[in-house]
């Protein structure tokens, strides 16, 4: 009861504070923009050809983009743990008996909520330029990048609390968060990989996700990718959640 | 939640803080460095305890370790009743702790931070947004209470740092440097807030590497220095240590070394010279002294021109407990 009620306060604080400032949720939902706009057009002539997978351009891109989303949208919110590690923010909240795996979960449903706005409005944004969208497609879509934002976003902050400062965190985050991006098929689905780049992408927890996602914007929910991307998602959110916690309850100077 | 505050005489005196054989070893690349090596102390019910030491002598290190933020390699304390090791929670309750960087953002306006520290504490939303008008009252900070921090003055800062700690009416306040950057005026106005927390009945334990701090703010004092505590008492036993008072006069008709053989000779006084013209004496008890000399001046038949007292500072103490000024680090 404890942790759920002190999960709340916190939660609640953060999304005053994205209330104060919403250009943040904008700002986020820009890059992915640019990827629309100036990206998918190079697919359109492409989606003819073989090995590329059915269901025309949009419907192939803009599930993979919102994967995309969720990937670095979760992979930035280390930046603002370190400002309030600087400003001793975590300090003071530590110092307090409140729940350690609340000061991570309210942080991490503040990234959620923030993820599954912008992913909404990209699909919207989508809309006009052809894409089709299934009601309940898109809820299970979303329900995997709220996964995706969770893990990485949990992650991002045991990182944070570790380096405890934005020159060691971006490089870090950005290098890696690149290659999962590769190897997930977002940019060009995976179907046009050679074998090798394949068996590397199995290995990538996102592919399977960024499959999955375009399987529900395809009503194709047979797709056995789209039980299994669920599953791995949420097993990967449960470890990176218990990381998370003792780096919140451990976290020192 | 908290506990009605007790009757402050009934209570004064007891320990609050009691530590024995803290210390924290921090390991680093180079090897172990042992930043607090066994620290005993002990701070009274309803006084304003100071720690007294340069920067990187281990003030900050230990109080984290007592506010739960640190674990301790080894050693114990009980603080405000609980069990440092066994009752963190409850240590958590019964205390306050300020840190140096303070603990607001400054993209959320005072009142809220201030409620939502009280909520974190377990109050209700009502009970928090209460004690919070009442603390922005009684630190004169109602005014800026709905701006952003971010807006704030140095010393509105800190006053509303020191709210945050006092939300849930601890025990025992912890403030590590909080008189750190401010100017001179905000520096006397918050030790003035800091003595009425006391005349309130919370303890206060706070750093300093301020002399001056120390020994105007505090009722009793710890000097550390590389992580061991080498003095402790109240400002005015700890001056007295050193080398008492200091005499300096001076007669008329430049017949100083005749004062000064009248006066050498003296049980009560350690120490005589004579230095530019004037007579230096240490003596233990400077206040008795005075009219001793005076009526030895007078069997002399020497007419004394001027005479003043002064006292040892804080930093003399330093100076003999570790060889080494603490003004010259400051400066550094």
């Amino acid at each position: 009861m404890k942790l759920l009620r002190d999960t709340w306060i916190i939660f609640v604080r953060y999304i005053q504070i994205l209330l104060g400032n919403p250009t943040w949720i904008v700002i986020g939902v820009l890059q992915p923009l640019l990827y629309l706009l100036l990206f998918a057009p190079l697919l359109e002539s492409l989606a003819k050809m073989p090995g590329f997978p059915s269901g025309g351009a949009y419907n192939v891109f803009v599930p993979g983009l919102l994967i995309q989303l969720g990937l670095f949208g979760a992979a930035g919110v280390g930046f603002s743990l370190i400002a309030e590690l600087r400003n001793g923010v975590i300090e003071r909240m530590r110092v307090t008996p409140v729940s350690r795996f609340a000061l991570l979960l309210g942080r991490g449903l503040r990234d959620i909520l923030t993820l599954v706005i912008q992913s909404f409005i990209l699909v919207v944004l989508g809309i006009p330029f052809g894409l089709k969208v299934d009601p309940l497609g898109l809820v299970i879509a979303l329900g995997l990048v709220a996964l995706i934002g969770l893990t990485i976003s949990s992650i991002a902050y045991s990182l944070a609390l570790w380096l405890r400062s934005e020159d060691s965190y971006a490089p870090l985050i950005f290098t890696s968060s690149l290659p999962l991006l590769l190897l997930s098929g977002v940019l060009l689905p995976l179907s046009l990989a050679p074998d090798w780049l394949k068996r590397i992408a199995d290995v990538n927890p996102l592919s399977y996700a960024v499959t999955a996602a375009r399987a529900v914007f395809n009503n194709d929910m047979g797709n056995p990718d789209i039980v299994k991307s669920l599953v791995i998602m949420g097993i990967l959110a449960v470890l990176a959640i218990a990381l998370a916690g003792r780096s919140f309850s451990r976290a020192v100077a | 939640m908290s506990e009605p505050e007790a009757p402050i005489d009934a209570a004064a005196g007891q320990p609050v803080l009691e530590v024995r054989g803290l210390r924290r070893v921090f390991k680093s690349r180079r090897g172990e460095v042992e930043a607090v090596a066994g620290v005993d102390l002990r701070v009274n019910r309803g006084e304003i305890f100071g720690f007294l030491g340069p920067n990187g002598a281990g003030k900050t290190t230990t109080l984290r370790m007592l506010a739960t933020l640190l674990p301790p390699t080894s050693g114990e304390a009980t603080v405000a009743g609980a069990d440092l090791l066994k009752e963190q929670k409850l240590v958590r309750e019964r205390i306050g702790y300020v840190g140096q960087a303070g603990g607001s953002d400054p993209e959320v306006s005072g009142r809220r931070e201030l409620v939502l520290q009280g909520r974190l504490y377990g109050m209700s939303h009502a009970d928090a947004s209460e004690r919070a008008t009442r603390l922005f009252e009684m630190l004169e900070l109602t005014d800026a209470a709905d701006r952003k921090v971010g807006t704030y003055s140095g010393g509105q800062k800190q006053r509303l740092h020191i709210a945050l700690g006092l939300i849930h009416e601890p025990q025992l306040l912890f403030l590590d440097e909080p008189t750190t950057g401010l100017d001179p005026q905000s520096r006397v106005r918050l030790w003035e807030e800091i003595r009425k927390l006391r005349d309130r009945g919370t303890t206060v334990f706070l750093t300093t590497h301020y002399l001056e701090e120390a020994d105007a703010l505090c009722d009793r004092l710890a000097i550390i220095d590389h992580g061991k505590i080498v003095a402790e008492g109240t400002p005015e036993e700890l001056k007295r240590q050193v080398a008492g008072d200091v005499i300096t006069l001076g007669v008329t008709g430049d017949r100083e070394p005749a004062a000064l053989k009248a006066l050498e000779k003296q049980k009560w006084v350690r120490e005589a010279s004579l230095e530019d013209g004037v007579v230096r004496l240490y003596v233990e008890n400077g206040e008795a002294a005075m009219p001793q000399i005076l009526r030895l001046l007078e069997g002399a038949k020497l007419e004394l021109r001027t005479i003043s007292l002064s006292r040892p500072s804080l930093d003399d103490v330093f100076l003999r407990q570790t060889g080494r000024a603490l003004r010259d680090e400051e400066a550094a």
